[in-house]
């Protein structure tokens, strides 16, 4: 089973309606996933997880951003995941990555730097965000814009940070990783 | 959290307006009258219904016009938004955007220059699942505007329901026609939904346009009880 992460900063808010559901949506529908919000993450849910993805969040909300230790799983999880913009932002302040400042909002040209599972060559994607990562020491740099760091992989693990959202108009991304790493178990 | 919410009477504007007040405090609601029928912005035959909606809500309505000239439109709601913040003390917006990148970019870039929260909760709905909640929470919604083949006249007035659901999803399969509409093929105004204390009745309407862009305007109508 997937396990999505609401990563808003409220149970049951409406960004919830935003930014989970299309992942929900994009791996298959609600019989496929499990949703927890972050808060509510329990040891079990993540050992019971074939794969995992963090979900983002409205502009606003930098909720799990001033949560760090709330993620401090991750530093010690052998599961697959996905980083989906506060994702991924957060996935980086686990490892200890900087945030850095980089508004983003609307389709953005994305440039792979890395070969890798999920995606290759230059794409369109749709951002919307505040942060990105200053480079980030222990990952590799996936892919990049004009203006941030992109997407990123962790190295020697399966967990990734993409800053756009593939829900929205690249959904064979997430399809890409939870055929490749798993969606039952 | 005080939320203002972009209304244009339609049933996807009411319904996210509906989930904006199961979660949050919908404080106002923000229209932009365009004089431009063919604005990518804001698309309603009937926004002069608004304010009759919004009475049969109960909620204040902050009503700007707007000349619809693409992109100056933008500086409109901007400055209809802005108002809102100092006279409702909203601190959030709400839109109805279910696919379009173009709208929901534009309210995200306004939202983030005014500092303020931005909530779509429809985005990236499922069109059936989205036109079958409409019907089953027990929504008024005629088609008040068509704008694309095969669509003519013969839909005006019709009520939103299972065979129309039907039909729209048909078109979807046969011509590529948008079911819920978003991208400018069809536009809905609705009579009734829960969070209406009243309905409306309309006493006089009249077809305008030809072909395959017509709409149906409302000229006279009123609330009743329900």
């Amino acid at each position: 089973m997937i396990l999505v992460v609401d990563m808003n900063f409220r149970r049951d808010s409406l960004g919830y309606c935003e930014f989970v559901l299309p992942i929900v949506y994009a791996v298959g529908g609600l019989d496929s996933v499990v949703v927890k919000h972050y808060p509510d993450l329990t040891t079990e849910d993540i050992e019971k997880s074939a794969s995992i993805i963090l979900s983002g969040t409205p502009l606003k909300d930098n909720a799990t951003l001033n949560e760090p230790d709330r993620f401090s799983w991750l530093r010690n999880c052998k599961k697959p995941v996905m980083g989906i913009c506060a994702g991924m932002q957060t996935i980086g302040l686990a490892f200890g990555a900087d945030l850095k400042k980089c508004l983003g909002i609307g389709m953005t040209k994305i440039e792979t730097l890395s070969p890798n599972p999920l995606f290759s060559s230059t794409f369109s994607a749709y951002a919307l965000h505040n942060y990105s990562l200053g480079a980030p020491k222990d990952f590799d740099i996936l892919a990049e814009s004009d203006r941030c760091v992109e997407a990123i992989k962790l190295r020697h693990r399966d967990i990734f940070g993409v800053l756009f959202h593939p829900e929205v108009r690249n959904p064979e991304i997430i399809h890409r990783f939870t055929h490749e790493f798993g969606s039952t178990e | 959290m005080k939320l203002g919410v972009l209304f244009s009477g339609g049933k996807d504007s009411t319904l996210a307006l509906h989930m904006a007040a199961e979660k949050e405090e919908v404080a106002c609601l923000i229209t932009l009258a365009s004089k431009n029928e063919e604005s990518y912005m804001f698309h309603t035959p009937n926004i002069g219904v608004t304010s009759l909606q919004a009475e049969a809500m109960e909620l204040p309505i902050l009503q700007k016009p707007t000349e619809g000239k693409r992109e100056d439109e933008l500086v409109d709601l901007k400055d209809a938004i802005a108002q809102a913040v100092r006279d409702y003390k909203i601190e959030g917006v709400v839109s109805g955007a279910i696919e379009s990148v173009y709208q929901s970019e534009r309210i995200q870039r306004i939202c983030s220059q005014l500092d303020v929260w931005c909530f779509n909760p429809l985005w990236k709905r499922r069109q059936k699942e989205h036109l079958e909640e409409i019907v089953e929470k027990g929504y008024d919604v005629i088609i008040s505007g068509v704008f694309a083949y095969p669509l003519d006249s013969t839909w005006l007035g019709k009520r939103l329901d299972r065979d129309l659901t039907e039909k729209l999803l048909l078109l979807k399969e046969k011509f590529d026609v948008s079911p819920s509409g978003e991208g400018g093929e069809i536009e809905t105004t609705v009579l009734d939904a829960p969070l209406f204390k009243k309905r409306i009745e309309v006493l006089g309407s009249e077809v305008a346009g030809k072909g395959n862009s017509v709409v149906l305007r409302i000229k006279n109508a009123r609330l009743i009880s329900k």
